[in-house]
């Protein structure tokens, strides 16, 4: 139950902040700070998400199979590949090095 | 003089966004179901919050074990670069009435791109639609597809479904990697959650570097240009080759990465 409750909060969250876009005023606009702390925060989300999901199993730092997928998808990326590409990589790659006894 | 809807650049560039970007919401439906969400739980993310990376966020965060209020937390900060997308594209567009509401709903990166992908202002608000709506559809669809697929897999780690996530996060972030100042937050940002990690409970640790990313952004500010793939818009076609109309931009923005 209270996942759900977090959903309908996350979605509201998002909803509002996309319509807040529409209702602001346009001075809002030309101030380059939000818009630059908007850019950073992006960035350093993706980072920070990109980590945790590799290395973090619960609060343990942990090396295992999702390392090579990380690697994969660097790689795929690398060739440009398109993004459902890249994602069924990182999953070969993981899957392939767990059949191979990796963690 | 628009050309016809047949022949509109807006909307042939907005169809193909549309087709590339809905599919991939497949890899979201089999995740989210993968992170421990029920189909309705994905389904409802997908048609109300809408926007791929906050959704990708949410269930990063359930899947490492962490609480839904650090996955809200993470959702809403990834989702503020929106608010700036619907400012442009509200100078862009002038939506009227409940218009407004269903723009607010279809902006994100990929319809505003588009739009600002076009030079004519009608073709900017067909770019916009088309993409907009285009996405929002076959993205809802594919996520069904996705997480009654992800259901019938069972173990997610033997499909390596954690690899998927791993790899999912490293596209979205990868075409924002396109100056040194960009690389160097995601390093810090990346050093500050590995050592969070084993200090704070699953989640959190995610919204500490979003803390260091947002004081970088703010008190690292200076008047002039900004390091590319720095501001909040960045096309999601960096590449000349698969971009969607034409989009003048400096010259570095083509540069190898």
């Amino acid at each position: 139950m209270s996942v759900w409750f977090w959903i309908l909060v996350a979605c509201a969250a998002g909803f509002l902040t996309k319509l807040l876009g529409y209702l602001v005023p346009r001075k809002w606009l030309t101030n380059a700070r939000i818009a630059r702390v908007a850019g950073t925060l992006t960035i350093g989300l993706l980072a920070s998400l990109t980590v945790a999901n590799t290395l973090s199993t619960g609060q343990t730092l942990v090396l295992d199979a999702r390392l090579g997928a990380l690697a994969a998808a660097a790689i795929a990326l690398w060739l440009r590949a398109p993004f459902l590409v890249v994602v069924v990589a990182g999953a070969a790659a993981a899957a392939g090095l767990r059949l191979l006894g990796a963690a | 003089m628009p050309a016809d809807l047949r022949h509109s650049p807006g909307v042939r560039v907005g169809l193909s966004v549309a087709v590339a970007t809905g599919l991939y919401g497949i890899s979201f439906g089999a995740l989210a179901v993968a992170s421990g969400l029920d189909v309705w739980q994905t389904a409802v993310l997908s048609l109300l919050l809408f926007s791929g990376g906050s959704q990708f966020a949410f269930i990063g965060v359930i899947a490492g074990g962490g609480g839904g209020a650090a996955a809200a937390g993470a959702a809403a900060l990834l989702g503020i670069r929106n608010a700036v997308y619907g400012m442009q594209l509200n100078a862009l567009l002038h939506p009227q009435g409940w218009r407004r509401f269903a723009a607010a709903q279809v902006t994100i990166d990929e319809s505003l791109a588009t739009s600002t992908g076009q030079t004519d202002p009608v073709e900017q608000k067909r770019g916009f639609w088309v993409a907009g709506v285009g996405i929002f559809v076959l993205w809802n669809a594919f996520t069904l597809i996705g997480a009654f697929a992800g259901d019938a897999l069972g173990d997610p780690k033997r499909w390596g479904l954690d690899g998927a996530a791993v790899a999912a996060f490293l596209g979205l972030l990868w075409p924002r990697l396109r100056s040194r100042e960009a690389a160097a937050i995601a390093v810090v940002c990346a050093m500050a959650t590995v050592l969070a990690v084993p200090f704070v409970p699953p989640g959190v640790p995610i919204l500490v570097a979003a803390v260091a990313a947002a004081g970088i952004g703010w008190f690292g500010f200076r008047h002039g240009p900004d390091g590319e793939g720095l501001e909040p818009d960045v096309d999601p076609y960096p590449d000349p080759r698969d971009r969607p109309g034409h989009r003048p931009g400096p010259p570095d923005a083509e540069a190898p990465r």
